[in-house]
């Protein structure tokens, strides 16, 4: 049994479909990539799965260990073990990094041991608010630090890699790789081929349906010549 | 309704963990019940007197020049009965290059039908420096009324910080007005942090006058109300001399049928001043709700880690 199954998923605002029909499943302890160019839908379907407000399937159904969840309350999805990463993670003033990483973790872990495996120094952190005097790359880098803490079964990555130079490219595939190693599933939504080719599988999102599945390194291919079925091989419509 | 009524220490406790620093001869520290003075410790340097009016007790504080008060100095001011007034006119001085912190602690734990008033001077010297931190706990009926106003005037390269604070039990009505003026290369900082519940009203008037020459200012607030509380802060910043900078800081946050306005005023005299000002008024961010939620909180957890967050 799949752990994460979406099935003819749609979600339309007002007469726009922004996912149409969309079909995904995911294995545990898969990483599965999800590419697509802007506006195909990706942190859509994100937020479908964990529940955001506002975000309710117009049809379809989302499963996670066999149960349906598309009305479960975002709160109780965590609970079942899913959790999320934003691209533009909130601040928060006043919350200790130190508490942040402890927030809802099931398991006791050290928060300065998933700070380490960011890339970050405890010592110069932990003190320090997860509010605005952090940097963009501070911040998600923490926000991947609290995702390690959590220790999810099914990790919602939404575009890990922005915002964070270059050079932390490996960081962030380490901590990608820590997090299936500690037994999550990963949906990375990502623009990059690079943290792609981490993944077990990859998955091409246009125009709100899913058009290619398979190895990463084809699909990301795939996606870098923007060719798709939907778009009668032309540049994707998004 | 809790029954339960707390003596002073208790009541300190609550705002302030380290009570036990009063017994501490190397700590200065002035406990006032109504207009009575019941405890006091001195320490070199710190001139401390008290005296009963027809209508008040009168608090002088003095740092003598050149004194760096190692420890910080506490003043314990509260009503521990439900009933009554007090009235305190408080004047600290620090003189030139003294340096000292002040913990306020304004307890009121017992009040059902009690008013406080606190008129303050303080005068920060030339290069003084004084921390001010007052940390309020009024019990959990909600039957008092607080209205501390000070007049703050920080000399050449003086600093002066302040933070008031009120974030346990019941607000009931306060009314915090604090005027600062600074001179030339002054630093002025004076930060509020309010949380309302029930029928409290909460009244912030704070205004910052930059009168000298590259003097800097920042006034901060952090206001949260739910259920039918009510909120208004009014910040104003005069930028009037060169080089003066101001800012001016205000969330609030607003919950249930609480209501809460912000009125920032901006007021620049001299073309080489410049004060800004940001204001956020409304619910608790949905992001930052779903942040902590796709953590496995409940919406309630959640909200009040971002309140009690916000007021730290």
């Amino acid at each position: 049994m799949a752990l994460l199954t979406v099935s003819a998923l749609s979600y339309m605002v007002r007469d726009k479909k922004i996912l149409d029909g969309l079909d995904l499943a995911l294995a545990e302890r898969e990483i599965h990539a999800l590419l697509g160019a802007n506006g195909t839908g990706k942190s859509t379907l994100a937020y479908l799965i964990m529940g955001c407000a506002g975000y309710l399937p117009s049809a379809g159904e989302i499963r996670f260990q066999g149960q349906v969840i598309n009305t479960l309350p975002l709160h109780q999805r965590a609970q079942l073990g899913i959790t999320m990463t934003w691209q533009e993670p909130a601040r928060f003033e006043g919350l200790r990094v130190a508490d942040y990483l402890t927030l809802g973790s099931a398991v006791e872990r050290d928060p300065a041991d998933s700070l380490r495996r960011v890339g970050l120094q405890p010592e110069l952190y932990l003190e320090r608010a997860v509010d605005k005097t952090l940097s963009g790359g501070e911040r998600k880098r923490i926000e991947l630090a609290s995702v390690l803490a959590l220790q999810p079964r099914l990790a919602i990555l939404d575009e890990p890699d922005s915002g964070i130079d270059m050079l932390s490219t490996r960081e962030i595939i380490d901590v990608i790789q820590a997090l299936k190693n500690l037994g999550a599933a990963i949906l990375l939504i990502t623009h990059r081929q690079e943290i792609a080719r981490v993944a077990d599988r990859a998955s091409y999102l246009c125009a709100g349906k899913i058009v290619a599945t398979g190895d990463p390194a084809s699909v990301a291919e795939q996606y870098r010549t923007r060719r798709c079925l939907t778009c009668d091989g032309e540049l994707c419509r998004a | 309704m809790p029954d339960e009524r707390l003596d002073l220490l208790s009541a300190l406790y609550r705002v302030y963990p380290d009570a036990a620093v009063l017994m501490n001869p190397q700590t200065a520290h002035m406990v006032i019940e109504g207009h009575s003075l019941m405890s006091q410790q001195k320490v070199p340097g710190v001139d401390m007197q008290a005296r009963k009016t027809e209508d008040a007790i009168v608090v002088e504080i003095t740092v003598a020049a050149g004194v760096r008060v190692p420890n910080p100095i506490h003043t314990c001011i509260g009503l521990m009965a439900p009933d009554g007034a007090q009235r305190v006119r408080l004047h600290v001085r620090l003189e030139r290059g003294a340096s000292a912190e002040l913990l306020a602690h304004c307890l009121f734990p017992n009040a059902e039908h009690a008013r406080h008033v606190m008129e303050a001077t303080v005068e920060v010297g030339e290069g003084a420096e004084l921390r001010h931190t007052e940390g309020h706990y009024h019990g959990p009926y909600g039957g008092i009324e607080v209205i501390p106003h000070a007049v703050v005037r920080v000399d050449r390269n003086g600093r002066y910080f302040s933070d008031f604070s009120l974030t346990a039990g019941r607000v009931g009505r306060l009314h915090v007005v604090y005027k600062v003026e600074t001179a030339e290369n002054a630093v002025a900082e004076i930060s509020a942090r309010v949380f309302g519940h029930a029928t409290d009203e909460i009244k912030v008037e704070d205004e910052l006058v930059l009168a000298g020459r590259n003097s800097r200012g920042l006034i901060k607030t952090r206001i949260a109300v739910e259920d039918d509380a009510r909120s208004e802060v009014i910040s104003i910043t005069h930028g009037n001399a060169e080089g003066a900078r101001g800012h001016m800081d205000c969330t609030e946050l607003v919950r249930d049928r609480a209501v809460a306005r912000a009125e920032p005023i901006v007021s620049v005299e001299h073309p080489l001043a410049k004060v800004t000002h940001e204001a956020a008024v409304g619910t608790v961010d949905q992001k930052q709700l779903e942040t902590l939620m796709a953590h496995g909180l409940a919406p309630q957890a959640a909200v009040d880690v971002i309140i009690m967050g916000m007021l730290r």
